[in-house]
């Protein structure tokens, strides 16, 4: 399977993120699946005219292309021109090639949220007029059209995240590879059901606070970040605390809040991203699928049950009280 | 005379073009562009300060933690807050490992696989060269991969994840490691030195930062650092790329009571001078960017739509005292004084050699540090320290990344960001000329390189361009 990887206006980090795989390392785990990274701005030799002839030969149809990935949102601005970023080299816009390229190819993955929706690149003014490949936010239409489909009859595949999880894009291809990704293997936003149908919520460490609303008022504390620090894990998709990230991690294990990265428009919250907002003193913002009256019940309940080894741990920087021990009876 | 633009230019992080004057066989004249514009310092305008934790580090997924740790100490400065020293330590070693890994990155990814060529063929080393660093193909690039992606298993202990964490703030860190986290951390790191230690410096890695002249390090003949030496006296890698020889370094890894692990500076002519920020301005002549030459605290991020003729590029043109300096990992170890580095710079520098060999022997040094930090880390001690973000304030966060020397320049008004500037380090190594039509590091240390019958995409100039590790992404931002 012959890949062709562009990076548009990113931040290159989903890249750097692939490059995090492991067992086996990614330069393995492509070549034994027969994936071939016919040109990747990071890692291939061809520089200049080399890398140009690639391009040209795959936007010409000379040379089959069987999946184009994009990384990094599109940039159509100044005034719709596409020139904030000329793919070098080439005197053309990137939001060209890309349009060029995704015509010829089998399968598109946008990988990151930012080339399956803007991202971060479309933050606050959208300074260059930045939107995914075939997402503006979350409405459906971008740099390629609403009724795009690429050769194999499916729309842009979008592995979101920011950065996105070395294993949901390896495996992306793998699927690809095998023929086993069809239309149903995606989520409403064109994600990969395969990570997108769980919530960063499952396996969060921070479950039994939770469960209690026991809450961190300050980032450092050990307590759920939900009620006061802007995590959003209860609603985010993503297996990041199934299948930890760089070893043993996730942004709710590094105590950091969840803010969504793999949403639409997660960029913009509308609040600052390590604070909850609230209606007089009330949190805004459900559990996915949880109805309002039964959560507000539920979690008044729970919360005059906490536990005082829950409640006391939740505002401290580590496990200042440990579970109590039961000892079998004599 | 001929014209070359050559690109897309690969392996640096992110797109850059470089167009090229040739004159009988070399060099005469470059223009490097830095071709993507995102705006990110008017993304900010108007957010929550904090909000800066979470876009800066998404300029650059390669010095995502660089840029973290700029954000932070501009908003700490902001704040008057001092943070947590074992926080402190914590974030040092947090960046630490991100600027180890690029340049893991860079040598075995971005740069050896140039010596892989065929064009080198017939050269003693270049079976070596095949073997070990073919692109995506080549044993060095499967093992450092992996080491990489094992020494990124400390990011996932104390930072949550690589790229994009949120644990460094302006107080500390966000997680208080456990005895437990320590011990796993301390394994991470002696795998890290085993594979320093047998694969890329086959020797103690006390023994490689011992190296106190170019000669010395001329006659290393082990790990794939002795088959870079073996190239590049083959090539001459010396004598190509010279850079400005005036060396800026913000000092790296900020430590509790003033203290860092590589002290910053600003070395020139053999001596050293402490880096006064006020003397920085950022010329928008050359590049497409609308108002006066300005300092960051001062500078605006204005695009200019219409790409005028005459500037070629997005990046701005930063000088240190109006003049051109060269940042890097060469310059922080001349300016914290290693020997090595000195003999490099008091010898012009070292050109594309110099470079490499500043970034190998910072390699070294920082799995020294990194052991350093994690012997200090007492994890029952706080780690956070907690302060309100003021209505009105101004910071500044200099640091340093893998590539140099990276500002952030912070305005707080209402309560809400004002102003937000950034300097990345390829800002300074790549900018365009200036309004004195001085060209930047790069442009200058093209002139003169050879350019082959029939080359296009000159291998001389690959050679040159990546020495420097350039992140595109960062430069404009």
């Amino acid at each position: 399977m012959r890949v062709i990887w562009l990076q548009a206006a990113g931040c290159g980090g989903c890249t750097m993120s692939l490059l995090c795989a492991e067992d086996p390392n990614v330069l393995d785990l492509l070549a034994g699946a027969g994936i071939t990274l016919a040109w990747h701005p990071a890692l291939s030799v061809e520089t200049g005219a080399e890398a140009r002839a690639i391009l040209e030969r795959a936007a010409s149809g000379e040379e089959v292309l069987d999946v184009l990935c994009v990384e990094g949102s599109v940039t159509r601005g100044p005034k719709g021109t596409g020139r904030y970023h000329i793919l070098s080299g080439t005197g053309q816009p990137m939001l060209r090639w890309i349009t060029a390229l995704a015509a010829r190819a089998r399968h598109v993955v946008a990988v990151g949220s930012c080339a399956a929706y803007g991202g971060v690149t479309s933050a606050g003014g959208n300074p260059s007029d930045a939107v995914g490949l075939q997402y503006e936010g979350a409405h459906l239409g971008g740099a390629l059209p609403a009724s795009f489909r690429s050769g194999s009859g499916l729309p842009v595949i979008n592995v979101a995240g920011c950065p996105t999880h070395p294993d949901w894009v390896t495996e992306t291809l793998l699927m690809l590879a095998a023929g086993t990704l069809g239309a149903d293997s995606l989520d409403g936003y064109a994600r990969p059901r395969f990570y997108a149908d769980h919530l960063v919520h499952h396996a969060c460490p921070k479950n039994e606070f939770y469960e209690y609303k026991a809450s961190a008022r300050n980032l450092s504390e050990i307590g759920c970040m939900m009620e006061h620090l802007g995590c959003v894990g209860t609603q985010a998709v993503g297996d990041c605390n199934i299948r930890p990230w760089n070893g043993n991690g996730s942004c709710t294990r590094g105590g950091y809040p969840c803010i969504n990265c793999t949403a639409p428009e997660f960029e913009e919250p509308r609040h600052a991203f390590t604070e909850t907002p609230k209606i007089a003193g009330i949190p805004v913002g459900l559990p996915s699928d949880m109805p309002k009256a039964w959560f507000m019940a539920l979690a008044s309940l729970s919360k005059a049950a906490t536990p005082d080894r829950i409640g006391r741990n939740a505002t401290a920087d580590r496990i200042r009280v440990p579970p109590t021990l039961r000892k079998p009876k004599p | 005379m001929t014209e070359l633009v050559v690109g897309p230019f690969n392996r640096v992080e992110g797109d850059l073009e470089v167009h090229l004057t040739v004159r009988d066989g070399r060099v005469a004249e470059a223009r490097v562009n830095s071709p993507l514009y995102r705006g990110f310092e008017r993304m900010l305008d108007g957010k929550d300060p904090r909000d800066a934790l979470t876009i800066t580090p998404r300029i650059c997924g390669i010095c995502s933690i660089s840029q973290s740790a700029a954000a932070a100490r501009a908003l700490a400065a902001a704040q008057g807050l001092t943070p947590a020293p074992m926080g402190e330590i914590t974030a040092a070693l947090i960046h630490a490992v991100e600027n180890a890994a690029d340049h893991l990155t860079h040598f075995n990814l971005f740069f050896m696989p140039d010596f892989a060529r065929p064009a080198y063929r017939g050269r003693v080393w270049h079976d070596r060269a095949v073997a070990r660093f073919t692109a995506m193909e080549g044993s060095a690039a499967r093992q450092a991969v992996e080491a990489r992606a094992a020494l990124m298993h400390i990011l996932g202990l104390l930072a949550g994840k690589w790229p994009h964490t949120l644990a460094i703030q302006p107080g500390g860190v966000t997680k208080t490691p456990t005895a437990r986290d320590i011990v796993r951390i301390d394994t991470s790191l002696r795998a890290f030195r085993r594979y320093l230690e047998e694969v890329l410096f086959g020797a103690p890695v006390e023994e490689f930062a011992a190296l106190a002249t170019p000669a010395a390090l001329a006659g290393w003949s082990r790990g794939d650092a002795g088959l870079f030496c073996e190239v590049a006296a083959d090539l001459a890698l010396d004598r190509i790329g010279a850079g400005p020889g005036r060396y800026l370094s913000y000092g790296a890894y900020p430590l509790p009571r003033g203290e860092c692990g590589f002290r910053g500076g600003l070395w020139q002519d053999g001596a050293l001078a402490h880096v006064d920020p006020a003397r920085i301005a950022e010329d928008l002549s050359h590049a497409w960017m609308l108002g006066p030459s300005a300092h960051p605290h001062d500078g605006a991020t204005l695009p200019d739509e219409d790409m005028r003729d005459g500037a070629y590029s997005w990046c701005k043109a930063p000088r240190y005292g109006g003049q051109v300096v060269e940042t890097g990992a060469l310059a922080r170890q001349v300016t914290d004084g290693h020997p090595l580095a000195l003999g490099f710079a008091a010898a012009g520098g070292g050109g594309v050699l110099g470079r490499v060999a500043g970034r190998l022997l910072e390699l070294a040094r920082t799995q020294l540090f990194m052991e350093d930090c994690l012997a200090s880390i007492d994890p029952a001690e706080r780690f956070m320290a907690r302060g309100p973000i003021p209505a009105e304030g101004q910071g500044a966060g200099l640091v340093e990344a893998a590539r140099g020397a990276l500002g952030h320049w912070l305005t707080i008004e209402k309560g809400r960001i004002a102003r937000y500037q950034i300097i990345a380090p390829t800002t300074w190594n790549f900018s365009p000329r200036d309004a004195g039509g001085v060209p930047g590091a790069l442009e200058a240390a093209l002139v003169g390189a050879e350019v082959g019958e029939g080359e296009v995409t000159p291998l001389t100039v690959q050679h040159i361009v990546r020495s420097f590790d350039p992140c595109m992404v960062c430069t404009v931002h």
